[in-house]
């Protein structure tokens, strides 16, 4: 159907009138999206889309997922990328294409059989691509909240020298098995870049500490410990201590204290032991 | 599963889709938003929002995903929250020995269940091995 009536009839209304359509197309979305996006870039956008339409149209006909389409559709993933970037609706994403039929609609509607086979046949090349814009728009979303999500793991737990000595990562949020990994990992690397012998890890942040959160909890200490550093838990709050010993967690030998500075006081407190120790032998400890 | 032990009267229910560990979290948020409402104290939205966690990853994990279905209650001028996990999974073929501290089918520390049991005030378990195991459990305001 590359070059049936329908398709003919439109590429040559299209571009008789073209200056006409895409200023009404302009005007129309831009009052769609009021004044978010100057009139100017839209008209740019706009007119661009426009010249590949009338393009594809006269080449591939009305198939919109054809080869003459390709330029539309990567005009299109760029627009709707923008709109998404922008914090757009994908109503208002989707408008750019659907007010083209609106804008098309007059020129076309005079009782001429013909005329309105051929804006049917518009409407739903326009609707396919009105489609395409908005798979497009959940696209461009979703790479956003999987890049923001990765940004959360990387803020939400940073190792922090607290002295000479002394390392500690404050959790804030719920821990899953993927951060928990990413916070026994740096603050063993931690412990190693600041030489340290005493890590602190603080759970004021946390909400709930579950048994899996007890587990990962447990077996980062395990782990610091095996690189022998001594590994405090503080930020007890009165409400997860009391779930925990009702759940029945037991933390073992490993200190737990309810304050940051009180789990400092201890780690400063076993660097002043350490140092009394090797003062006392001299020497080579 | 009437409401019949239970009593009271349902006042919101909601429903989380547990098939992901994103549903745990979600299930989570939801029980806290709840147990607020039902204005539990701290320590017992706390407990509460712990079991919801254990018993979500528990029908995740074990169960092979199901739903977690959440509601306040009102009986007798207190409020509570009423919750029920569902799965189709396994089913547990020993209730008792699964019930058991630190007994533990996959790599836990086998306290989940018990622990939740601990941290309510209603627990009841249902389960027939090939069809799927229901928990429900109801924590009161004080």
């Amino acid at each position: 159907m590359t070059h049936d009536g329908g398709s003919q009839r439109l590429v040559d209304l299209l571009t008789a009138q073209s200056d006409e359509f895409t200023s009404q197309w302009v005007r129309s979305v831009g009052e769609s999206l009021r004044g978010r996006i100057s009139l100017t870039e839209l008209g740019q956008e706009l007119n661009e889309l426009y010249a590949a339409i009338l393009a594809g149209l006269s080449t591939s006909g009305l198939a919109s997922r054809g080869e003459g389409f390709a330029e539309v559709r990567s005009l299109l993933v760029e627009l709707s990328r923008n709109r998404a970037r922008q914090g757009f609706s994908p109503t208002e994403t989707a408008v750019s294409v659907f007010a083209l039929k609106d804008v098309l609609e007059p020129a076309l509607n005079e009782g001429n059989e013909r005329d309105v086979r051929a804006y049917l046949l518009f409407s739903r090349l326009l609707d396919d691509l009105g489609l395409f814009t908005v798979e497009s728009y959940a696209r461009t979303r979703e790479e956003i909240i999987s890049s923001q999500a990765d940004q959360l793991l990387e803020l939400s737990t940073p190792v922090v020298k607290l002295w000479d000595g002394v390392v500690a990562v404050p959790l804030v949020g719920t821990l899953d098995s993927a951060r928990t990994q990413v916070v026994m990992e740096r603050l063993l690397q931690a412990l190693i870049d600041y030489d340290s012998t005493q890590a602190i890890i603080d759970i004021t942040g946390v909400p709930a500490v579950d048994t899996q959160v007890a587990q990962h909890l447990l077996k980062t200490v395990v782990a610091a410990r095996m690189m022998g550093a001594e590994c405090v838990i503080s930020g007890i709050r009165p409400q997860i201590a009391q779930t925990i010993v009702a759940l029945g967690i037991e933390f073992g030998d490993i200190p737990t204290k309810g304050t940051l500075a009180d789990a400092l006081r201890h780690a400063l407190s076993a660097i002043e032991r350490d140092r009394r120790l090797a003062e006392e032998y001299g020497g080579l400890l | 599963m009437s409401g019949a032990p239970y009593g009271g009267t349902a006042q919101q229910r909601d429903d989380v889709v547990l098939d992901s560990s994103a549903g745990v979290v979600k299930a989570r948020q939801l029980v806290r938003t709840l147990a607020q409402e039902a204005r539990l104290s701290l320590v017992d939205q706390t407990k509460l929002v712990t079991a919801a966690s254990e018993l979500a990853r528990n029908t995740l994990v074990y169960g092979g995903g199901g739903r977690m279905q959440a509601e306040t209650l009102a009986a007798n001028g207190r409020t509570g929250v009423r919750l029920t996990f569902s799965d189709t999974g396994p089913g547990i073929p020993d209730v008792e020995l699964a019930l058991t501290d630190g007994w533990t089918s996959g790599g836990g520390m086998g306290l989940g269940l018990s622990g939740a049991r601990r941290l309510v005030d209603e627990f009841e378990l249902e389960t027939e091995v090939g069809k799927g195991t229901q928990v429900v459990i109801v924590k009161w305001a004080r």
